[in-house]
C-alpha cells in the first residue's frame, strides 16, 4: 500500500467530483437544504393548512331534533357552525366534502335531558379528513358545554356548589431539560435522515468513480499507470466516503442551525413570539450530535464500500444506478423500524446493521448513553464495514469485473 | 524490448463457456522497431496488448517487457510502458494540463519534473492553445494529442498502441501515424495493432497476423510477400487467415 499514490488518486477524484453537478447536489446541496426544508417549509405549510382549516366555519347538518328546538336553536346561534338544511343524502355530502359533519339529535333528546337522562347524540364525520375532524371537535365541544351548563344548573337548583362535579383540576409542568425535549422531538427522524443522506451522498460518487469510469473509458487509462490496484480502489473509496460524510456533515450542521433558529424564535428572539409559560424551547444535546457523528463513521464506510463494489460490477452508469438505487429500500427499512416508538435497543438489535445505528442515535440525541450498546454497535458496524471494504478491494482485482463488457 | 513467450489468455463466459482469446502467441520486438499486430475484430489483438501492458494477466505463458516479467513485476512493466488505445479516454472534467500532470504523479514523478516534461511535450505536440481547457471541451484531435502527452509524460521505453486511429479524422490519424514513426526513430520499442492495412503498410517493420487468437504469420513485409506470393498486404492478410 502506497499512501502517496492513494493521496494522488483521492485528490484527483475530489477535484473531479467537485466539478460534477450531480455529486455536488447529492453530497452538499440536498443534505444542507433537507433539514430546513422539513422544519420550516413542510412545517410552515402544515401549520398554515391547519390554521386555514381552523378558521373555516364548517357546514354541518342537523339530523332530527324537531322535538328539541332549544338545542337546535343553540347550535344555529353558536356561530361556530353553519347549519345547512337537512337532506337525505347527508352521508354522500360528507364524503363529497360538501358538508363537514352531521349531528343526529335523537327523538326526545330535550325531554330526556330535562328528565335527567337523554339518549346519546351521534356525530357523523369522515375519519382522516382534517376539516371534518375539526368540525367533529367543534360539535363535541358544543355538546360538552351544553352538558356542563346542564350540570351547573342542576347543582344550582339544589343549592350545591359547581365544584361538586369538578372538585379539582390538573396542570402540566415539564421537568425535561431543553436538550431532552429536542432529542425526543428529533431523535426519531434525525437518524433516519442521516442514514438515508449518508447513503445517497455515497451513491453518485460511488457510481461515477466505478461504472462511470468504465463507461467513459478512463478506467482503462488509469489501470495503465503503475499504481497498484489496491491503492486505486482505496483512493476511490476515500472519495466515496468523503461524499457520504459530507452529506452527513452538511445535514447535521444544517439541523443544528435550524434548531438553533427554531429555539431562538420559540424563546422570543424573533417575530414568532415567545413560548407559553412553563414550556421549554427544544434544543439538541451537542454531545449527542458528536456521538451521532462518531457512530455514523463506520456506517458511511459500510455504505461506501458496498456501493463501490456493486457499482463496479456494472458496465455503465445507468446499469449501476439500476443496481444501487433499489438498495435505498434496504437502507430505509431498518431506518424506519428504528423510528417506530417502542422499539428499544437490545443485545440482538445492536448487531443488526443500520437499525442499530438508528436506535443508538435516537438514544444519544435524547441524552441516553448506553455505553455497552454503543460499543457493540460501533464494533459490529466496523466489522461489517471492514468486510465490505475487503470485498470491494477483491472485486477491483478481478479482471472479469473491471473489463466486464 | 518485448518478448512474448507462448502467451495465452482464456476468458470464462457463462453462456459460451471457456473462450481462448489468445493462444500460444510468441513474438519479439526490438528497440527502434514497429511491430504491427494485424487482425480482424475479435482476433485477439486487444487482449494480447492488454497482456503486454499488464492490464490482464496471462492464463499461460509470459512476456518480458523492458526487462521485466509481466507476471512477476507488473508494476515495473507499467512504469516503462506507454499504452494508448481507442478505449483509453481522458477525464472530461480535468484540463489537459491536469490530466497529464495526474499521470505524471501516478508514475512517481516530482512536480518540477512533470512541469518541465509537460513544457517540452506541449511544444512538441502544439498543445499550448488548449492546455488549460477541460478535456470534455476539446476537439477529437486535441484529445488525441492530450492522450499522447499522457502516454509520454514518463518517457516510456516501450509504447503500445491499440487501434489508436479508430474514429479519428484523416488529419488526426496522420498525426498519430507520424508520431508513431517518431517514436521508432527515437529508438523506442513500438507495438501497433490495427485492422487498417494501409496504416500497417506505412508503419510496420515487422507484421504479425493474428487470427482466432493465434499468430498465423510473422515477418517483414518482404518476407510475407515471398511466403504468400501476394504483393498487397490486404491480399497477404486474406490468404493467411483463410488458410
Amino acid at each position: 500500500m502506497n499512501t502517496r499514490d492513494i493521496g494522488t488518486i483521492y485528490r484527483k477524484e475530489l477535484t473531479d467530483s467537485l466539478r460534477d453537478r450531480r455529486t455536488l447536489m447529492s453530497t452538499i446541496l440536498i443534505p444542507t437544504l433537507v433539514m430546513p426544508a422539513l422544519m420550516f417549509g413542510v412545517g410552515r405549510i402544515a401549520t398554515s393548512v391547519v390554521a386555514r382549516a381552523r378558521r373555516e366555519i364548517p357546514d354541518v347538518m342537523i339530523l332530527g331534533g324537531s322535538d328539541s328546538p332549544g338545542v337546535t336553536a343553540l347550535l344555529s346561534k353558536a356561530g361556530k357552525f353553519h347549519v345547512v338544511p337537512a337532506s337525505a343524502d347527508w352521508r354522500q355530502l360528507i364524503s363529497d366534502k360538501k358538508i363537514r359533519a352531521a349531528v343526529e339529535i335523537p327523538a326526545g333528546f330535550e325531554a330526556g335531558l330535562n328528565a335527567g337522562s337523554a339518549p346519546p347524540v351521534v356525530i357523523y364525520h369522515y375519519q382522516g379528513e382534517l376539516k371534518s375532524g375539526l368540525a367533529m371537535d367543534q360539535l363535541d365541544a358544543f355538546f360538552v358545554r351544553v352538558r356542563d351548563r346542564t350540570v351547573a344548573a342542576r347543582l344550582a337548583e339544589r343549592g350545591l356548589p359547581p365544584t361538586l362535579a369538578n372538585p379539582f383540576a390538573t396542570k402540566h409542568a415539564n421537568v425535561a431539560p431543553p436538550e431532552k425535549v429536542g432529542g425526543n422531538l428529533v431523535g426519531g427522524i434525525v437518524p433516519y435522515l442521516i442514514i438515508v443522506l449518508c447513503f445517497t451522498g455515497a451513491m453518485y460518487p460511488g457510481i461515477d468513480l466505478t461504472a462511470g469510469e468504465k463507461e467513459r473509458g478512463t478506467m482503462e487509462t488509469l489501470l495503465c499507470s503503475p499504481v497498484d490496484r489496491v491503492d486505486i480502489v482505496l483512493g476511490k473509496f476515500l472519495m466515496v466516503l468523503t461524499g457520504s460524510l459530507a452529506a452527513m456533515f452538511c445535514s447535521l450542521v444544517s439541523l443544528g442551525v435550524s434548531l438553533a433558529y427554531v429555539g431562538s424564535m420559540a424563546a422570543g428572539g424573533g417575530r414568532g413570539g415567545s413560548l407559553p409559560a412553563g414550556e421549554t424551547a427544544p434544543m439538541v444535546d451537542p454531545a449527542g450530535v458528536l456521538g451521532v457523528l462518531a457512530m455514523v463513521l463506520p456506517v458511511a464506510v459500510l455504505f461506501s464500500a458496498i456501493i463501490l463494489t456493486v457499482a463496479l460490477f456494472a458496465k455503465s452508469y445507468k446499469e449501476a444506478q439500476s443496481y444501487v438505487a433499489p438498495m435505498i429500500f434496504i437502507v430505509i427499512l431498518p431506518a424506519v423500524v428504528g423510528m417506530l416508538p417502542g422499539i428499544e435497543l437490545n443485545g440482538r438489535l445492536a448487531l443488526v446493521p443500520i437499525l442499530n445505528l438508528s436506535l443508538v442515535c435516537k438514544e444519544m440525541l435524547s441524552g441516553v448513553w448506553s455505553w455497552r450498546y454503543i460499543a457493540i454497535v460501533f464494533a459490529s458496524t466496523s466489522v461489517y464495514a471492514a468486510i465490505a471494504l475487503a470485498i470491494a478491494v477483491r472485486m477491483f482485482k478481478r479482471e472479469d469485473v473491471i473489463f466486464r463488457a | 524490448m518485448i518478448e512474448a513467450r507462448s502467451l495465452s489468455k482464456t476468458f470464462r463466459d457463462r453462456k459460451r463457456g471457456e473462450i481462448l482469446a489468445v493462444d500460444d502467441v510468441s513474438f519479439r520486438v526490438l528497440p527502434g522497431q514497429i511491430y504491427c499486430l494485424l487482425g480482424a475484430n475479435g482476433a485477439g489483438k486487444t487482449t494480447t496488448l492488454r497482456l503486454l501492458a499488464t492490464l490482464l494477466a496471462p492464463t499461460r505463458g509470459t512476456a518480458v517487457v523492458a526487462g521485466h516479467d509481466v507476471i512477476g513485476e507488473p508494476g515495473r512493466v507499467r512504469a516503462r510502458v506507454g499504452f494508448l488505445a481507442a478505449s483509453t479516454a481522458l477525464y472530461g472534467r480535468l484540463t489537459a494540463r491536469e490530466m497529464v500532470t495526474y499521470f505524471g504523479r501516478l508514475h512517481g514523478m516530482a512536480d518540477a519534473a512533470i512541469r518541465e516534461r509537460l513544457r517540452l511535450l506541449a511544444t512538441e505536440l502544439d498543445m499550448g492553445e488548449f492546455l488549460d481547457r477541460r478535456c470534455d471541451r476539446l476537439s477529437t484531435g486535441m484529445k488525441q494529442k492530450t492522450s499522447i502527452a499522457r502516454m509520454l509524460i514518463h518517457d516510456p521505453e516501450v509504447m503500445i498502441f491499440d487501434e489508436p486511429t479508430l474514429g479519428l479524422d484523416v488529419m488526426a490519424a496522420r498525426a498519430v501515424v507520424r508520431f508513431v514513426r517518431d517514436c521508432r526513430d527515437r529508438g523506442r520499442t513500438v507495438v501497433y495493432s490495427t485492422h487498417v492495412m494501409a496504416e500497417a503498410q506505412k508503419l510496420c517493420d515487422v507484421v504479425g497476423i493474428i487470427h482466432s487468437g493465434r499468430l498465423r504469420a510473422e515477418g517483414t513485409l518482404e518476407a510475407l510477400r515471398a511466403q504468400t506470393g501476394e504483393a498487397d498486404l490486404e491480399e497477404i492478410f486474406v490468404r493467411v487467415v483463410s488458410q
